[in-house]
């Protein structure tokens, strides 16, 4: 047993109408490598933040190195050693590396001496940065890379990591692993929060596991197969979705030379896209966030749109189409971000359930909204879907980010479109409600309509996709059967053009 | 220590609540500053808020102009109230209510002294249309080239404002009376003149107008699909983009909708209460109207009582300059401090004041 960096003893902390965490005691050990478990909801966020100062706790302690250990704010905790690099990064676009870097200090040094810190320490631990480019141009791995260089100057002894490799390609996530495993090696411990089982298992020696606020149990993630810790995780029995094989059927949707010119300076311009989706066909695009996915969405959805020939539907053209008119041929999408795209936050489910379903579900009789018909509508959404939420009267914004996935994707699939277009459809869905809506993305391919799935979530993909592609710096791959693809191959589709090696990157 | 907490929802009890504490305030305040003047500040407010309807001396002649100050004021403030919800801001419409009047006031020039049915009628599509007109240019400027519509309207009312003084003394002139800068007077027109309806009650075609711009904007804000895109726009650009919404089409539809409306009102009071073209024609109504929408909580029945209460103050206004020689910028005050209350009471809609024990640091 190693010796013990921090101690948890009966943490246990409320918010109105929830116990959000409910007497958590377990221990990191110095350099050890401890996951953090749980499905959305379970209480790994809230522990993280009694742990780096953010939040305090009603009941329990904390020991670390022995010492009483209560932080009332991050920089106390930063004191102490204990860093974290959170999963949203704040950084500014229009800074560069250094200068994102000096804001994040307590006490910076002069820019010229942090720059050269930065180049040893991010070189020292193979993640190589240049400290004088502007964070607008990185990409997301290297964006995590200036929030952990951050962390590592400060010099901790526990760093906290709330899912690190959800923007990241499958070698990003391997530079990233053995930084982590040097670091161990020399003595800081690591919390790892994730629920992507297989890295758990393959990173960390020991694993906490959250349930509704409680620890379910704390174990060796290598010796569980990655179907008992999720079984663990959930609670209850996991079916995966079922896909039986079924020929290629006719062109549904085409998109040729599609290029689109962003016109935000720090946006993806598309670069000369071209796919064709079959009916019963679920294409999967796979991309790191950033690559032109919501810029492709936009395409499809009609929301920006392009010369008419460009895309196509059923053999005519669409590309000239605003959204409503092809919702009303049979072309639906859903944005990844729910709230204030894909939902208005301060209208109600029922108004919400009005945003896309007008024309296809004939809410409006010559302008007129049929509020009863729509009310129907948005209960039935919530009845299907299982939106956990008390009617159809709250507000989108009272609802959490998984209900509210659930709502906006039930809307469209309730649509019964022939085509569907969706940006991360399970981001942030627990994991329970995620199979439900990946069923119904494979039920809709079932029935003969064409689903396109643009997700970050490679498991994803591959559980779901018939074809697969991937997005980088706004070129997509040519489209390739799902079976067979090794998760080797996929991550050179999806980062062939970033430059990932440690070796490169940084300028001499 | 305080500390300031946004609200999860916004309260809809200070949403309703505001409006009225937001003229309680604006009492409380006017009549100190009524003191600072060295006047009865309870008198000056009575004689502004009550006498014109419930004094025996007065009421009988405040009562209809009670109808005939708010008519415009009401009918304004729907079509700017349709813009702010889509986050669209027409601060021109004084403008638009002045070419209104310019345009409708031009046809039954140009009939004079034909009578006819249809001269009215004529001079209602020609007032709306020059409102129209007038919002047309902010808006295609902001769908152009991206300009800024707040600024463009506003600017605009100075160049109305010019228009008017060039027509009363140069084009509409009465022709008649030598030296007079003035056109000829519609009341005495009849084929022109907004007559009052229903004796001693104040109630002209524009009081008919307001009342039915009241019911279709509410109608449309609450049961059509026009509405909802306006909603949608205001509260989630995004979103209203995702929902098929040109936001293009919405600021031509938002302003030329507001520029009608206030035309009509121009051209309702230049062929009734206001009589003729004259320099000193526009009285504020457009700018007054942006406090009714607000205070109304641009809420077509909101609107109804709030332009009611500011026609009421400038009758009120009148009433305390006359009696107690108060002067007369003190109701512009007067009206300033209700919007300025209402916006600062506003804020604990969506935040909540929170006293801390102890400052941390």
């Amino acid at each position: 047993m190693r010796q013990p960096l921090l101690r948890l003893d009966g943490l246990t902390k409320a918010y109105p109408g929830v116990l959000a965490n409910d007497d958590i005691s377990f221990e990191i050990g110095i350099g050890q490598m401890h996951a953090l478990l749980g499905e959305n909801g379970a209480g790994k966020s809230t522990l993280v933040k009694m742990i780096y100062g953010l939040v305090k706790p009603d009941r329990g302690t904390m020991t670390l190195r022995g010492a009483d250990y209560a932080p009332a704010q991050p920089s106390e905790a930063r004191r102490n050693g204990v860093a974290m690099v959170f999963q949203h990064f704040s950084l500014f676009d229009a800074l560069d590396v250094a200068e994102n870097v000096a804001l994040g200090m307590e006490n910076p040094p002069p820019l010229r001496d942090l720059a050269r810190r930065i180049r040893e320490v991010s070189t020292a631990y193979g993640l190589p940065l240049d400290p004088n480019r502007l964070v607008g141009d990185l990409s997301a791995g290297e964006r995590q890379r200036v929030e952990i260089v951050r962390c590592l100057l400060q010099e901790p002894k526990l760093l906290i990591m709330d899912e690190p490799t959800s923007v990241l390609t499958p070698q990003e996530v391997e530079v990233l692993f053995r930084t982590l495993r040097q670091l161990s090696a020399e003595g800081t411990a690591i919390l790892y929060i994730s629920h992507k089982l297989d890295e758990i298992r393959a990173l960390c020696d020991e694993a906490t596991i959250l349930r509704g606020g409680r620890k379910v149990a704390t174990c060796d993630p290598r010796e569980k197969s990655a179907r008992e810790l999720a079984e663990l995780m959930v609670g209850q029995v996991l079916t995966p979705p079922e896909r039986p094989a079924k020929p290629k059927g006719a062109a549904l949707l085409q998109v040729r030379n599609l290029s689109l010119t962003s016109n935000n300076p720090f946006g993806t311009s598309l670069k000369d896209i071209s796919f064709t989706l079959h009916a019963g066909e679920v294409l999967g695009i796979a991309g790191v966030a950033g690559n032109g996915q919501d810029e492709l969405l936009l395409v499809l959805s009609g929301e920006v749109p392009t010369g008419a020939d460009q895309v196509q539907l059923k053999g005519a053209p669409i590309g000239h189409l605003g959204p409503n008119a092809r919702r009303k041929r049979g072309l639906v999408a859903a944005p990844e971000e729910r709230l204030g795209h894909a939902a208005a936050p301060d209208m109600s489910l029922t108004e919400n359930a009005l945003l896309s379903a007008a024309q296809r579900k004939r809410l409006a009789r010559s302008g007129f909204i049929d509020w009863k018909a729509t009310d129907r509508f948005a209960r039935e959404i919530i009845a299907k879907f299982d939106v956990r939420t008390p009617g159809p009267d709250v507000l989108a914004r009272a609802l959490s980010g998984g209900n509210l996935q659930k709502f906006v994707i039930g809307r469209e699939i309730e649509l019964a479109p022939d085509v569907i277009v969706v940006n991360q459809p399970t981001w942030g869905v627990d994991a329970a409600a995620a199979s439900f809506i990946r069923q119904a993305l494979l039920d809709m391919a079932n029935r003969g309509a064409g689903v396109v799935v643009i997700s970050q979530d490679l498991d994803e993909l591959l559980e779901l996709a018939d074809s697969f592609a991937a997005l980088n710096e706004g070129r997509m791959t040519p489209v390739r059967p799902a079976k067979g693809l090794s998760v080797d191959e996929i991550g050179l589709m999806m980062g062939g053009a970033h430059d990932m090696t440690p070796a490169q990157g940084v300028s001499a | 220590m305080i500390r300031l907490e946004k609200r999860k929802e916004p309260s809809t009890f200070w949403r309703i609540a505001n409006p009225f504490l937001a003229v309680a305030l604006t009492m409380i305040a006017g009549g100190l500053m009524f003191a600072a003047l060295g006047k009865d500040p309870i008198a000056a407010i009575r004689l502004i808020f009550f006498d014109p309807i419930f004094s025996a001396q007065f009421g009988s002649f405040s009562r209809p102009q009670l109808l005939i100050k708010s008519a415009p004021l009401i009918l304004i403030a729907i079509g700017l109230a349709i813009g702010f919800k889509a986050n669209i801001w027409n601060i021109g419409a004084e403008g638009q209510y002045i070419i209104g009047a310019l345009f409708g006031a031009g046809v039954a020039l140009a009939f004079f002294p034909a009578p006819g049915w249809y001269i009215f009628p004529l001079m209602v599509l020609a007032g709306a249309f020059g409102g129209f007109l007038w919002a047309m240019i902010p808006a295609i400027l902001k769908t152009r080239f991206n300009t800024n519509e707040i600024l463009v309207s506003l600017l605009l009312v100075y160049v109305a404002e010019r228009i008017l003084a060039a027509m009363a003394l140069g084009l509409m002139r009465n022709p008649d009376v030598a030296g007079f800068p003035g056109s000829r007077d519609l009341r005495r027109y009849e084929a022109a003149h907004n007559a009052e309806l229903i004796a001693g009650t104040g109630i002209h075609w524009g009081v008919v107008a307001a009342l039915i711009a009241v019911i279709f904007a509410y109608a449309m804000m609450t049961r059509h699909m026009l509405g909802y895109h306006i909603k949608l726009a205001g509260q989630a650009p995004r979103a209203a983009r995702f929902g098929g919404v040109s936001p293009a089409r919405l600021v031509v539809i938002c302003l030329g909708i507001s520029g009608a409306l206030a035309g009509l009102a121009g051209m309702f009071e230049v062929s009734g209460p206001a009589g003729q073209v004259r320099i000193e024609f526009a009285s504020g109504y457009g700018f007054t109207a942006i406090i009714v929408a607000f205070l109304g909580r641009l809420n077509p029945l909101g609107i109804v009582l709030a332009g009611l209460l500011l026609g009421l103050t400038y009758i009120g206004g009148e009433l305390a300059q006359m009696m107690l020689q108060l002067p007369g910028a003190s109701i512009q005050v007067f009206q300033g401090m209700l919007l300025f209350f209402l916006l600062a009471l506003d804020f604990q809609t969506n935040y909540r004041l929170r006293l801390t024990k102890g400052a941390r640091i």
